[in-house]
């Protein structure tokens, strides 16, 4: 896999924090009752991180992903992304946030079904305006890079698990974003083909991608440099990673397969 | 985000669900192809009845006999010979509405050329006859002054006739006997159809007045010189009505009739009747669209219905498209062409269904149908219409659609 200039450019370009939240609240109208599911967050990332947020359920966690990732608005509180102020922004100015700025990974892959691999990395694209030619073009550069060159025109249903786990990153990637967000990426995922994507997502990393992970899973967690964790909405711990896992190292090592989770 | 990928997107929904959606869009196939045909149907009443008026001639009345009381008995219309050419030239000259006044008697016979024989329809007329009932010659000519006052054996003869005893050879110069009388055919008219009696009008054949009242229909109408029939053309721009009034107050004068006397004459506005006729079948078009409009509006519930039924498949669809930067504007787009496209593919289908059935009706009923381009771009303008009034909700509630919740759905 080539470095990715563009994430470095934008490293270099934007020397502060990428995520800057700042007593982030988020309240759901449960019937009568308000229930806060994020009770005020600040956290700061820069930009080249690789961050695992943990936490068990109700923690927190998905909300605090959902409000990094532009999908919902804070109750009250302030998000920068990138040095833009985010909590006040319309629905489609999020939008084209999301587009821009975004690469999602999730748990379900969440590809369009009876579509192939190419039309699904080319989605962000299409909502970007992007000509067919150029949509062709540069998502065929993104499904090489992640190894699927010659599954192209494949269908998800035609692909493993991994591959179209494969096909989602590249298609988080295909529109140059500053931050890839993973939402238990290798949920769904047998531990040989989980260390693949891991694998995938350090390596974009090393180029200088921010990449943020939300897992429960510890093990899963310890491949990212910062682990964030979270309890009842609030950020119970944060720290560097001890002992890093270099899902590369572990792949060459696994002379046999594992077996599945 | 282009149309074309659009509509690349809806045509792959739609073909993922190949039967449901073949099985909305029946709804208005059928309603199209409905409208389409019912509006060929009234289409076909109308244009015969405009066929009528223009076979008749346009502004046209006739005047015939009325009916007669004869020593306490009264005789029914036409049992007097009341009308005589002279009543048609003062009409002419009189009656400053009337362009043109036609005396014309009528009886039948057969007629023989060569060894073919046909017997038909034989009119007495003058040269005005033809330009009242706007009735071209198409080839040959038309009766000369000395052929009119000199009762010369000269006539015109109908499409029918012409066939039945020519074929396909040139009738004009032919010679043929009329009830025995021999006569030059020096013309042949052009095609009539049918009349809205359902009488074949081009089977016939003209002489003059004269000849008719001379050679071939005997002797009592001659001195007074009787006609069976004036027809009458008024001018474009004056009211029938007009017209005949003064036309009626001219023949009671003409006829010496008494103050409160019956008219001994008949006056019919031919185009008249011909008029409500032709708005009825008018009105008959309109229900028909109408009635046929009902099952175009039942399929766009339909469209409606499969589209929400859609749009709650497609929840995680929605939220991934969402999330990776489509506006909302942009769902509701996408939404909008896919039942658009639904529609119309539906209506273009109803086309061929709506050609196919005004064909059918045409060949097995035997009505005549017609078909105007205006109806079937009346009935996709109204598909493609129905189309963005019924998927508009289902659009609009996908496009409202948050986010988080739309991936989360399960």
């Amino acid at each position: 896999m080539s470095p990715n200039q563009d994430a470095t450019r934008v490293r270099t370009n934007m020397p502060e924090a990428l995520i800057e939240t700042a007593g982030l609240v988020k309240e759901y109208l449960v019937g009568e009752q308000t229930v806060a599911a994020l009770r005020g967050v600040s956290v700061s990332i820069q930009n080249g991180e690789f961050v695992a947020v943990m936490g068990p359920s109700g923690s927190g966690k998905s909300t605090f992903m959902n409000l990094i990732g532009c999908l919902d608005s804070p109750t009250r509180g302030d998000y920068m992304l990138a040095g833009e102020r985010i909590s006040a922004l319309s629905g489609d100015a999020l939008a084209a946030i999301r587009n821009k700025r975004i690469g999602f990974v999730f748990q379900q892959f969440n590809l369009l079904p009876r579509t192939n691999a190419l039309d699904n990395v080319e989605l962000p694209l299409l909502y970007a305006g992007v000509p067919a030619a150029e949509r062709h073009q540069r998502a065929k550069k993104r499904l090489v890079e992640v190894g699927l060159a010659d599954r192209m025109r494949h269908h998800p249903a035609q692909l493993s698990g991994g591959q179209q786990q494969r096909v989602a990153i590249a298609r988080a990637l295909v529109n140059d974003p500053v931050l890839i967000l993973a939402d238990e990426p290798t949920g769904a995922l047998d531990s040989r083909t989980s260390l693949e994507v891991m694998g995938l997502l350090q390596q974009l990393n090393r180029d200088g991608m921010t990449v943020v992970i939300v897992t429960h899973e510890h093990d899963i967690a310890a491949f990212a440099r910062r682990n964030i964790h979270f309890r009842d909405g609030l950020v119970l711990e944060d720290h560097p990673v001890q002992k890093i896992n270099d899902a590369e190292a572990m792949l060459a090592h696994a002379a046999t397969p594992v077996m599945a989770a | 985000m282009d149309l074309l990928a659009t509509l690349r997107i809806a045509l792959r929904a739609l073909r993922v669900n190949k039967l449901r959606s073949i099985l909305t869009m029946l709804g208005i196939i059928i309603g199209v192809g409905a409208v389409i045909t019912m509006i060929a149907v009234g289409g076909g009443a109308q244009a015969r009845v405009e066929e009528q008026i223009k076979s008749l001639g346009s502004n046209l009345m006739i005047i015939i006999p009325g009916s007669t009381t004869s020593g306490g008995v009264r005789l029914g219309g036409s049992s007097a010979q009341t009308l005589t050419e002279d009543d048609a030239w003062a009409i002419t000259r009189e009656v400053h509405e009337v362009q043109s006044s036609a005396p014309s008697s009528r009886g039948s016979g057969q007629i023989v050329a060569g060894n073919s024989n046909w017997s038909t329809v034989i009119y007495g007329v003058t040269p005005e006859y033809l330009e009242v009932r706007d009735w071209p010659i198409v080839s040959g000519r038309g009766f000369e002054p000395q052929e009119m006052t000199g009762a010369g054996k000269v006539a015109l003869i109908g499409q029918s006739v012409a066939k039945q005893l020519f074929g396909d050879i040139d009738p004009v110069d032919q010679q043929v006997r009329v009830r025995k009388v021999p006569f030059t055919i020096v013309g042949v008219l052009d095609k009539k159809g049918q009349s809205m009696m359902g009488t074949d009008q081009d089977d016939v054949i003209l002489v003059p007045l004269t000849t008719a009242r001379n050679r071939l229909f005997g002797s009592p109408q001659g001195k007074l010189r009787r006609v069976g029939v004036i027809s009458v053309k008024v001018r474009d721009g004056q009211k029938m009505k007009d017209a005949e009034d003064r036309i009626r107050e001219l023949m009671r004068q003409r006829h010496k009739l008494q103050q409160g006397a019956e008219d001994d004459f008949t006056i019919r506005n031919l185009t008249e009747i011909l008029q409500a006729q032709e708005a009825s079948s008018k009105v008959l078009t309109l229900l028909l669209a109408a009635v046929a409009s009902v099952s175009l509006l039942v399929g766009g519930i339909g469209i409606m219905n499969i589209m929400l039924v859609s749009v709650t498949e497609r929840t995680r669809e929605i939220g991934l498209r969402m999330a990776v930067g489509a506006r909302a504007g942009d769902i509701l787009k996408q939404f909008l062409v896919e039942a658009v496209t639904l529609s119309l593919i539906g209506g273009l289908l109803g086309i061929a269904l709506g050609l196919g059935g005004s064909l059918a009706i045409g060949q097995f009923a035997g009505w005549r149908t017609s078909l105007s381009a205006a109806s079937v771009v009346l009935a996709v303008g109204f598909a493609a219409a129905i189309g963005i009034f019924f998927g508009f909700y289902p659009a609009r509630k996908a496009s409202r659609l948050l986010p988080i919740e739309a991936l989360r759905y399960e």
